[in-house]
């Protein structure tokens, strides 16, 4: 009892000098001083967003019209369109996908669920990070080394989509293994508990919860791998293409082609690059125009990966 | 397994009055566990008897519930954990080679602390471990075994309207006993269950305690409790566990009348943990 009450004692004679309201009213600024601060960076970043969105708008919605979409490029700025670049935009992302999210979604998941944890899995967690970091203009050296000289390849759509797959190949991953993890262990023990293998508690129960955040993971590197130019133009992306490639879809029996893969192309970043490092405002003004449905097509994907997350989750419930 | 230890098991649990008569369904000999290096387990021996309840009781971090998950061998499912010893169903070796530890959890359900349902609806829940098992040929057949199962989890009634509608939009207690009908549906010799009701109102643990009661018909049943009241009332033998030791074991009521070990004197009159 003694002990406790001294104890008392000291505790309220250290507090007494900090208790004053001077060193009170200091903290309270000092706090409203932060609290500036952060709001004020936060503005730097939405400002900046506000103010390229209204410059990109001032300059390009004029010449965003049906035609712009349905011309190709063109000497005269005014005729000039992005048929062959967001045709050739399409189709890249489409191969990115079709190669980068199986072979993403596989390697997260067996990184997580399968892999033991030894030296091996070290190196490749490792690595993967790693990979997420290297500047993109690197996957573009590696791509002309390995797919267009290596494998003969060429300067084609497939070149540059298993140059974007393997660029986002980490964003994949990464975000498959998140997902995989937040899946809570009670869920995995229950489906044990019944005598449920390793594969019937990943495929049933594991990715079924795990999907909204890799669908996310999904979404966001391919509208990493849509803004892209460097490692294009490092492989050999056309600049000016006045030609679509070839229809996949053909009159004749299979009715299917492929050679649409080995065409030559170009993407809408390439094509805004083209025509703002051109002299003349004309041309100018159709960059900004391809920028707005770049930075369209972007954040609609974005919205869509926001939206299926929340849709997901909501069906989810522990 | 290190050594083979051979067990004569006796017929008739030793001591039990409740218990009496019921032949051995589980043999564990030496039963210890490690994760990593820490030493979770020391040595457990001890025999479950058939078609009735026993009690796993102690303090909190006394192995426990790490014994009760070796008799499912549920702490497979952890990297880090070593189990040594012989532990015997029916006279099976459960770690023997020949066995597939997908059909032992098949024959030995587990109940967790927390209701953990699966995101699914009321019917899948449950049909969910006969249909990977194969026990249902045809649709009426698992809806059979849907029914059976969530009556005998006494659940049926307040479950038969909304079959469809997901598993978690239950109650706590009705979780619970989601969770008890989905280990039932896959039809069971044993049943674990890792302190079922600690999550739960007194309301809802009284119908979990009485739907043990009703189990015990069928199925072996091995409870770890937090709650000394609740191993009384519903086990007919009980074995307190003690810094990874099981300490003393006896029929549930000579347990709570005469304990024989001082530290379990300690325990059950609350004077520690």
């Amino acid at each position: 009892m003694a002990g406790s009450a001294l104890r008392a004692d000291v505790i309220s004679e250290t507090r007494a000098p900090g208790l004053d309201a001077g060193q009170i009213r200091g903290r309270r600024l000092r706090e409203k001083l932060f609290i500036a601060c952060g709001l004020a960076s936060t503005l730097v970043g939405l400002i900046a967003l506000s103010f390229l969105l209204f410059d990109l708008a001032a300059d390009g919605l004029p010449r965003l019209s049906w035609d712009f979409f349905t011309s190709f490029p063109s000497r005269r700025a005014s005729a000039a369109g992005i048929l062959s670049a967001w045709v050739g935009s399409v189709l890249v992302i489409l191969v990115t996908a079709i190669i980068g999210v199986p072979l993403g979604v596989a390697a997260g998941i067996y990184l997580e669920e399968y892999a033991r944890r030894n030296w091996m899995t070290n190196i490749i967690e490792i690595n993967v990070s790693n990979l997420a970091a290297v500047p993109s203009i690197v996957y573009g050296l590696l791509a002309l080394g390995l797919f267009v000289y290596g494998l003969g390849t060429g300067r084609s759509i497939l070149t540059a989509g298993l140059t974007l797959a393997l660029l986002i190949l980490p964003i994949i991953i990464v975000a498959t293994r998140e997902s995989i993890r937040a899946v809570p262990y009670s869920i995995r023990e229950a489906a044990y508990g019944i005598g449920a293998t390793k594969g019937q508690v990943t495929r049933d129960h594991v990715l079924p919860a795990a999907i909204p955040g890799v669908l996310t993971g999904i979404i966001i590197g391919l509208s990493r791998a849509l803004g892209e130019t460097a490692p294009l133009i490092t492989i050999g992306a056309l600049t000016f293409i006045a030609f679509l490639p070839d229809p996949p879809i053909t009159s004749e029996f299979p009715f299917i082609s492929f050679r649409w893969l080995f065409d030559g192309f170009t993407v809408l970043p390439i094509q805004a690059f083209n025509w703002i490092s051109r002299p003349g405002s004309d041309f100018h003004a159709n960059a900004a125009a391809a920028g707005l449905v770049l930075l369209a097509l972007t954040l609609s994907l974005n919205a869509l990966a926001i939206v299926l997350r929340y849709r997901l989750r909501r069906r989810l419930q522990w | 397994m290190n050594q083979r230890v051979e067990v004569a098991a006796p017929v008739v649990a030793a001591g039990s009055d409740d218990a009496r008569g019921r032949p051995i369904k589980i043999v564990n000999r030496d039963v210890n566990v490690w994760y990593g290096d820490k030493r979770a387990l020391h040595d457990v021996s001890i025999d479950i008897p058939d078609r009735a309840v026993t009690a796993f009781i102690g303090p909190s971090g006394c192995g426990k519930s790490t014994f009760l998950r070796c008799m499912n061998r549920m702490n497979d499912t952890i990297p880090s954990a070593r189990v040594t010893g012989t532990i015997e169903i029916d006279g099976q070796d459960i770690h023997d080679r020949s066995l597939d530890v997908v059909q032992l959890r098949a024959r030995v359900g587990m109940v967790f602390q927390k209701p953990n349902p699966f995101a699914k609806s009321i019917y899948e829940n449950v049909a969910y471990g006969p249909r990977i098992h194969g026990l249902a040929r045809s649709k009426a057949e698992l809806d059979a075994i849907v029914e059976q199962s969530l009556k005998r989890a006494a659940l049926w009634d307040e479950a038969k309207d909304r079959l469809s509608q997901p598993g978690t939009g239950l109650s706590g207690g009705q979780q619970q006993r989601l969770c008890i009908a989905r280990a039932i549906a896959v039809d069971p010799e044993v049943i674990l269950m890792d302190e079922p009701a600690s999550a739960l109102d007194p309301i809802a643990t009284a119908r979990i305690e009485d739907l043990i009661d009703e189990l015990r018909q069928n199925y072996t049943i091995v409870i770890v409790t937090h709650n000394m009241q609740q191993a009384a009332r519903v086990s007919q033998r009980t074995a307190f566990f003690h810094l990874g030791k099981l300490v003393e074991e006896a029929s549930t009521e000579r347990m709570f009348t005469a304990p024989r070990d001082k530290r379990t004197q300690d325990y059950i009159t609350g004077r520690f943990g």
